[in-house]
């Protein structure tokens, strides 16, 4: 899966959580939860989203790995390999 | 049966904890004593004889707190929304006009918009303009979702910083009937969630009352695939040699499951569990009340302004706790659902009128007995109402009253409490492993309050670090 690929997985599950967010306008390099209304409970459906939806497990240890776009796709990439 | 986790009761928390757990793909069932949803806050029907037609009445309900307007961010609302996967109009959020707390010798107003209150206190208040500025950021600066937190009161909170015993009265006065198990007192955390959620926040009514929040989250539930059984009582909480919980009898039968949430009352699962019934005694809450319900035949307008909800108190003091002599009539929260944005002014007009009362008196009287003493608060109530809108002549078409042991009647709940037992467990923890206690008891008020509990609980002990 193309690293493109995964940083529109995380967006569809954004969009999904928070309806009210635009996820068109998201710099990758910046911290989702300063662009995006997102919170501690958010970070978590991220992490139950990517597991019932494709199976891929985060370890609690690993949620600041989710901290923005460009490090979801760097941290996630090989988890879909 | 096996479930991954069961719910005990289909009230606000255990429908959103439901609802949680069944959307990342948990066997859940909920169970529920009643026939319909909603524990302290549901719903019923009278026929309406002079029409012929059937009248609905919220039971609970005056309004809902942590009012948002489309698209502010950032609040408990918001989480709500996001975690149960609902849309903001679903709620069909009609705001309150502005509410008031009416002492006998001053009035403060309030509304959806802070500046209101803040403007009321400095105008009547003058010379405690800069503790109140100070109290204000107080609130704001603190964590009260944080569950760590133990019990400090609030009144020695708010002398620390006001000086007027009349102020503290007054802001403390919709805090604590709004929520309060303590007597005469909140613990310091739940103050500052009623503070932001009452004050900063506000008032608004959901289109069709209770009954809409109810249906869109019955909907998200048969959405999500959560089992819900009603008229069906958990007569034990079931645990192992351990002493670990592992299921439940429910309707006679015997449901499994490793997770078990329980949003009946913390004193009340006490009883249904052998285990914890040697370990612990939680207190049974003491604060109860009487529901006035009058229906006019038009609508009902105030002398000076069109005020949602009034927090009336003509005590020298007011006093937060069971009544004296079975009901409190010096006091009272009364509830006009008319006055709701966008105010409709024709048709039937309704008021809800709220005593503090005292179950164990209530609970004692003969059947005679006790339809007089109701008939004394119907009385009492409908004088209120006179001194608040004197030049009001509407016809009466309907009423009913509510009292602690209808209450407890509908609700299980020990005594006829609303606001449950003065001892919470904010990380929903018992001392019997994998039993959690979720909603009132867990230290999260009013509807958006049992909600927040209800996810907050099931991501906590029913999601988090569960295995897939």
């Amino acid at each position: 899966m193309t690293a493109h690929n995964v940083r529109q997985i995380v967006i569809d599950i954004i969009a999904d959580i928070a309806p009210d967010e635009d996820v068109t306008t998201i710099n990758d390099a910046q911290s989702l939860r300063e662009q995006l209304d997102l919170d501690s409970m958010d970070f978590l459906d991220i992490v139950m989203e990517l597991r019932k939806r494709h199976k891929v497990e985060v370890p609690q240890e690993d949620y600041p790995k989710l901290a923005t776009l460009a490090s979801c796709v760097s941290y996630l990439s090989p988890k879909f390999a | 049966m096996n479930y991954d986790a069961i719910v005990i009761g289909a009230g606000m928390s255990g429908l959103a904890a439901g609802i949680r757990l069944a959307m990342f793909d948990k066997k859940v069932v909920i169970i529920e004593k009643h026939s319909i949803p909603g524990g302290l806050n549901s719903y019923y029907q009278r026929r309406n004889f002079d029409k012929g037609g059937i009248r609905q009445f919220d039971v609970g309900l005056h309004a809902l707190t942590n009012f948002i307007k489309k698209g502010e961010k950032g609040k408990p609302f918001n989480k709500l929304l996001k975690q149960l996967r609902l849309s903001y109009d679903d709620f069909k959020l009609c705001p309150q006009t502005h509410s008031e707390i009416h002492f006998p010798n001053v009035t403060l107003k309030f509304s959806n918009d802070f500046e209101l209150l803040l403007s009321e206190v400095l105008e009547k208040f003058p010379s405690e303009k800069d503790a109140f500025i100070s109290l204000v950021e107080t609130v704001k600066n603190f964590n009260e979702l944080d569950l760590t937190q133990g019990y400090s009161s609030s009144r020695s909170v708010l002398k620390q910083t006001l000086k007027d015993e009349l102020l503290i009265e007054m802001i403390l006065c919709p805090l604590l009937i709004y929520g309060s198990a303590w007597e005469e007192d909140m613990d310091f955390a739940q103050f500052v969630i009623m503070f932001k959620s009452i004050y900063f926040e506000g008032f608004s009514r959901p289109e069709g009352g209770v009954r809409t929040i109810l249906s869109l989250m019955i909907k998200k539930l048969e959405e999500v695939g959560a089992e819900l059984r009603f008229k069906t009582a958990v007569s034990e909480i079931l645990t192992n040699d351990a002493g670990t919980a592992i299921g439940v009898i429910a309707g006679g039968e015997t449901l499994m499951s490793p997770v078990i949430l329980s949003s009946i009352g913390y004193p009340e699962t006490v009883r249904l569990t052998k285990a914890l019934e040697t370990k612990i005694s939680p207190a049974v809450g003491k604060m109860t009340f009487l529901e006035s319900l009058f229906v006019y035949d038009k609508k009902i307008p105030l002398t000076q302004n069109e005020s949602t909800i009034i927090f009336y108190n003509n005590a020298p003091t007011y006093e937060y706790k069971p009544a004296k002599n079975f009901y409190d009539s010096r006091s009272a929260v009364v509830c006009f659902p008319d006055h709701y944005e966008p105010k409709v002014t024709e048709g039937e007009g309704m008021a809800r009128i709220t005593f503090m009362a005292n179950y164990d008196q209530w609970k004692d009287l003969s059947r005679d007995a006790y339809e007089a003493k109701k008939d004394e608060v119907s009385k009492a109530a409908q004088n209120l109402l006179k001194k608040l809108a004197p030049a009001f002549d509407g016809k009466l078409l309907f009423q009913d009253i509510f009292s602690p042991t209808t209450i407890q009647h509908y609700t299980w709940h020990l005594n006829g409490t609303v606001y449950g037992s003065t001892d919470k467990t904010r990380d929903g923890r018992t001392p019997v492993k994998n039993l959690f206690i979720i909603g009132t008891d867990q230290g999260f008020l009013g509807i958006v309050g049992a909600m927040l509990s209800g996810i907050s609980m099931a991501n906590l002990h029913g999601l988090m670090g569960a295995d897939s």
